[in-house]
């Protein structure tokens, strides 16, 4: 496991998400409410780049017309078919026993402890939570 | 052909009300007088004009009245004939074109009188669905509260295609009641013709609006899951009447892919449709819209992935089959016991008491 | 908040794509779009032009704009389809070109455009908006890039100037159907609309019946439903009636040349009403004399379903056993390119299709019935 510098911590407000590829995998790093998060840009789907789409919150209901909305910014929304994922754990909210994506451990390094440079190194342990779950369409 | 098994239950059968004023002797005498004195002539829906081919099968037509309407023809070609140890009435009467709220809870009164007198209490295998007044949601609740103290009334009825979507929350009452009293809601082609009869308009025929029947029972399907009629209301169970069924497989495909994509507009939908379909809800066998060749319906039937959507039925005296080949060919035994008599005990809960206590006595 | 810092220009799915499609496709359902409010005026009389400012497009439901029915994204499209020099989704040819048509290999590309003057009770303002809509189909986007193909819009609620408009256009190689949509005042076998398969089958142009519109009518048979949800299912129930009307109303039989394409409400629903119809025919035929045939014989001869959105069971055996019913050489590929619900070519078919069905299914049946083979 080799770390990669992503950004500055400046650079990676609450709020913002960074795109780059790191050993040909396409990954997007977030900030949402100054916690961390890294998901592979990919929506195992049918392929689209998930990390795309928008951060919403988790609505559920115990009885229809009310809608419990909570953790909100942690819901990515593929940009195609819409499908919703846990950025924390990759899990996704159409059909929680088939799907889910990968996510990836975020760390953020205090600057001293990693090479200066433009960039502040900081961690990416990346963390394989389960089998990639390849679509069988 | 495929034989029937003994001791089934007909799901679908239509005694007809001959004329209005066969209802006059159950109604009031402030309606008795408005239908005598304003001239009103008879309810019938054009979805079932007496003298269309669907409307009765050429050898099940009498000579003279509509069909349907002579008890004993009932008991020759349907009860008798296949055998069955219940059969379930759904009258298909106009009352649900009615505008005015009262005259519909008069004439809906009236008509679930006359189907005790005149039907249920003259054999003893004969049991009814609550024809309810549905331009009234209280008045509904109300009927169905009324009649479901006779234990022969196993059903509630409603029609296809209404003023609203069917999962509207508008009907919730109606629903609630039904759960309570542990009676399925039945779902029966045809229409009020408040709306146009198919989803783009006004067709020029009858066989259009019969066609588009099933149309109709795929987006109320859609309506009462998305919903959330069954998240609300999980032991109530709805039976499609008359509605065929081959279309099922196709139409939860599409539902489920759009459910995945757009669930946060319906989160209380949280199970896959397929799922809600295979707890809450049952399909009257006829019409069976397929060739006749028992590999393309083996075919559906993979395709339905239940044995226990299915409930017999003859849809008496319409015409949906000749002679008696009433089941499909080609199923297996066991798979007809499923569909007479198993899979209509389980749906119908005082069937199923009925049942019981006949074979404790 | 939702800001992004992109790195990379690539993105996972255009790689991916480009590494595994290497088949050329057709996509018989793209919908190009307008990059700003104005860039029909060119196309379009001036005296439109404030009309429009004052008035708006009166259509056939209450909102001036946006639809009754939100959609599940903005302009119904993938959120990756913005082009970069602005614009809404579909709006760029450039990026069409490098999101979709380049990296897809689509050699046959099916313009579809939405928004145009359909559904719009002003007769006259629809006419003239429909005619602009053909001229710039072709000045933006069929005279710019070969492989694509234009649909000939029409005020279809007036037949005889609905006609007119085919007429004037037939034989331009620019386009190679008639576009109408699913949702119109009545059922699109009825006789208002006789003009314009009349036309179409003399130009010997197929005709595009593509999902939405609106004519009045609450979009099911019992009115109005809630969500957005039951309008994207709901286009299949929309499209059984439409093909029901046009076999009862004997089209076929009237225009025995005219050949009829379903597009964007799936072909599942087919088999089971194409079943239901024969059925009902058989019982019924002395109220329609003038259908003569077997509707399943007058199905399998006159029409074709796009496969967008595509069918998508459990058990792939079970696509392949409707496939079967439908018909591999009825079924045209198509995308819906940029919108939500699109379908990854590379994906969207299970394995175990054996390569004749698989050139007819994203290819051959394209060429076939658009005369480009």
């Amino acid at each position: 496991m080799t770390r990669h510098v992503v950004a500055t911590v400046n650079e990676l407000p609450p709020g913002t998400r960074k795109f780059l590829t790191i050993d040909d995998r396409p990954i997007a790093v977030f900030n949402v409410n100054g916690e961390y998060f890294g998901l592979l840009n990919r929506c195992p789907h049918q392929g689209a780049a998930l990390c795309e789409g928008p951060l919403i919150g988790l609505a559920q209901s115990s009885d229809p017309g009310e809608i419990e909305y909570t953790r909100l910014g942690e819901i990515i929304r593929c940009p195609w078919h819409g499908w919703e994922f846990d950025i924390r754990t990759g899990q996704s909210y159409c059909d929680p026993k088939r799907f889910r994506t990968r996510a990836y451990a975020v760390n953020v390094e205090p600057g001293t402890a990693v090479v200066k440079g433009p960039y502040v190194a900081e961690t990416l342990k990346v963390s394989v939570e389960s089998d990639y779950v390849v679509v069988d369409l | 052909m495929t034989a029937p098994v003994a001791g089934g239950v007909d799901c679908d059968l239509h005694p007809a009300v001959p004329h209005l004023t066969s209802l006059l002797p159950y109604l009031d005498d402030y309606w008795r007088d408005q239908v005598t004195t304003r001239g009103m002539t008879d309810l019938v829906s054009q979805s079932y004009p007496p003298n269309s081919p669907i409307s009765a099968r050429p050898d099940w037509r009498p000579a003279r009245g509509k069909p349907g309407s002579r008890l004993e023809d009932m008991q020759a070609q349907a009860l008798d004939a296949f055998g069955v140890r219940f059969g379930i009435c759904n009258p298909l009467f106009g009352v649900q074109m009615v505008f005015s709220e009262d005259m519909a809870v008069a004439f809906t009164c009236a008509l679930n009188d006359w189907l005790v007198k005149e039907w249920l209490d003259k054999d003893d295998r004969l049991r009814g669905s609550i024809v309810i007044p549905i331009q009234s949601v209280e008045k509904s609740v109300a009927e169905i509260e009324r009649c479901a103290r006779d234990k022969r009334f196993v059903q509630v009825l409603m029609l296809v295609m209404g003023d609203l979507p069917l999962g509207k929350r508008t009907y919730w009452p109606i629903y609630a009641a039904a759960e309570r009293l542990g009676l399925p809601i039945g779902i029966h082609a045809g229409s009020s013709y408040h709306n146009p009869p198919t989803s783009v308009g006004w067709g020029s025929y009858h066989i259009e609006d019969y066609v588009a029947q099933a149309q109709a029972f795929q987006t109320q399907l859609t309506s009462l899951i998305v919903e959330g009629v069954f998240a609300r209301h999980p032991k109530l169970t709805m039976v499609m009447l008359e509605s065929g069924f081959t279309w099922l497989p196709p139409y939860l495909w599409r539902l489920h892919k759009f459910w995945r994509g757009i669930r946060m507009e319906t989160p209380w939908v949280d199970r896959a449709p397929l799922e809600i379909v295979r707890s809450n809800i049952r399909f009257s066998l006829q019409p069976i819209d397929a060739p006749p060749e028992p590999e393309v319906l083996n075919r559906l039937f993979d395709h339905m992935q239940s044995d226990e959507l299915l409930l017999f039925s003859t849809d008496y005296p319409h015409w949906q089959f000749d002679r008696d080949a009433a089941l499909p060919e080609g199923i297996s035994s066991d798979l007809v016991k499923k569909i007479m008599i198993d899979n209509p005990l389980a749906t119908y809960g005082r069937l199923k008491e009925a049942a019981i206590k006949e074979t404790m006595s | 908040m939702n800001v992004q810092f992109r790195e990379r220009a690539e993105t996972a799915s255009s790689t991916e794509a480009r590494a595994q499609v290497k088949t050329a496709i057709a996509d018989c359902d793209i919908h190009p779009a307008r990059a700003t409010a104005t860039e029909l005026h060119p196309f379009l009389a001036s005296r439109w032009h404030k009309h429009l400012e004052t008035y708006g497009k009166h259509p056939y439901q209450g909102m001036m704009e946006g639809p009754p029915y939100p959609k599940a994204q903005p302009n119904a499209s993938r959120r990756d389809a913005y082009p970069p020099e602005g614009g809404p989704q579909g709006s760029s040819l450039s990026f069409m070109q490098k999101q979709h048509l380049d990296p897809n290999n689509v050699v046959l590309g099916v313009l579809n455009p939405l928004a145009t003057g359909q559904g719009i009770r002003n007769h006259d303002l629809a006419a003239a908006i429909c005619s602009a809509i053909n001229d710039w189909q072709i000045d933006k986007w069929t005279s710019k890039d070969s492989r694509l193909k234009g649909s000939i819009v029409v005020a279809n609620e007036d037949g005889p100037t609905a006609a007119a408009e085919i007429r004037k256009r037939a034989g331009d190689k620019n386009f190679v159907q008639v576009l109408l949509l699913s949702r119109t005042v009545e059922p699109l076998g009825q006789r208002r609309y006789w003009p314009i398969y009349e036309a179409a089958e003399e130009a010997g142009l197929p005709v595009g019946v593509h999902a939405f519109g609106f004519g009045g009518n609450p979009i099911t048979a019992s009115g109005w439903p809630s969500f957005y949800i039951e309008e994207m299912v709901g286009h299949s129930q929309c499209q059984q009636a439409v093909l029901s009307s046009l076999v009862l109303e004997g089209v076929f039989e009237r225009y025995s040349r005219l050949k009829m394409i379903m597009i964007e409400a799936g072909f599942g629903w087919a088999p089971s009403l194409a079943w239901r119809l024969d059925k009902n025919w058989k019982r019924l035929r002395s109220e329609v004399p003038h259908v003569t045939r077997l509707p399943s014989e007058t199905i399998r001869e006159h029409i074709w379903w796009t496969t967008q959105p595509m069918e998508d069971p459990e058990r792939r055996d079970h696509l392949f056993d409707v496939i079967d019913w439908v018909g591999w050489d009825k079924l045209l590929f198509a995308t819906d390119y940029p919108h939500w619900d699109f379908d990854e070519p590379s994906r969207v078919l299970p394995p175990g299709v054996g390569d004749a069905n698989r050139e007819a299914f994203y290819l051959g049946n394209a060429k076939t019935l658009y005369g480009l083979a």
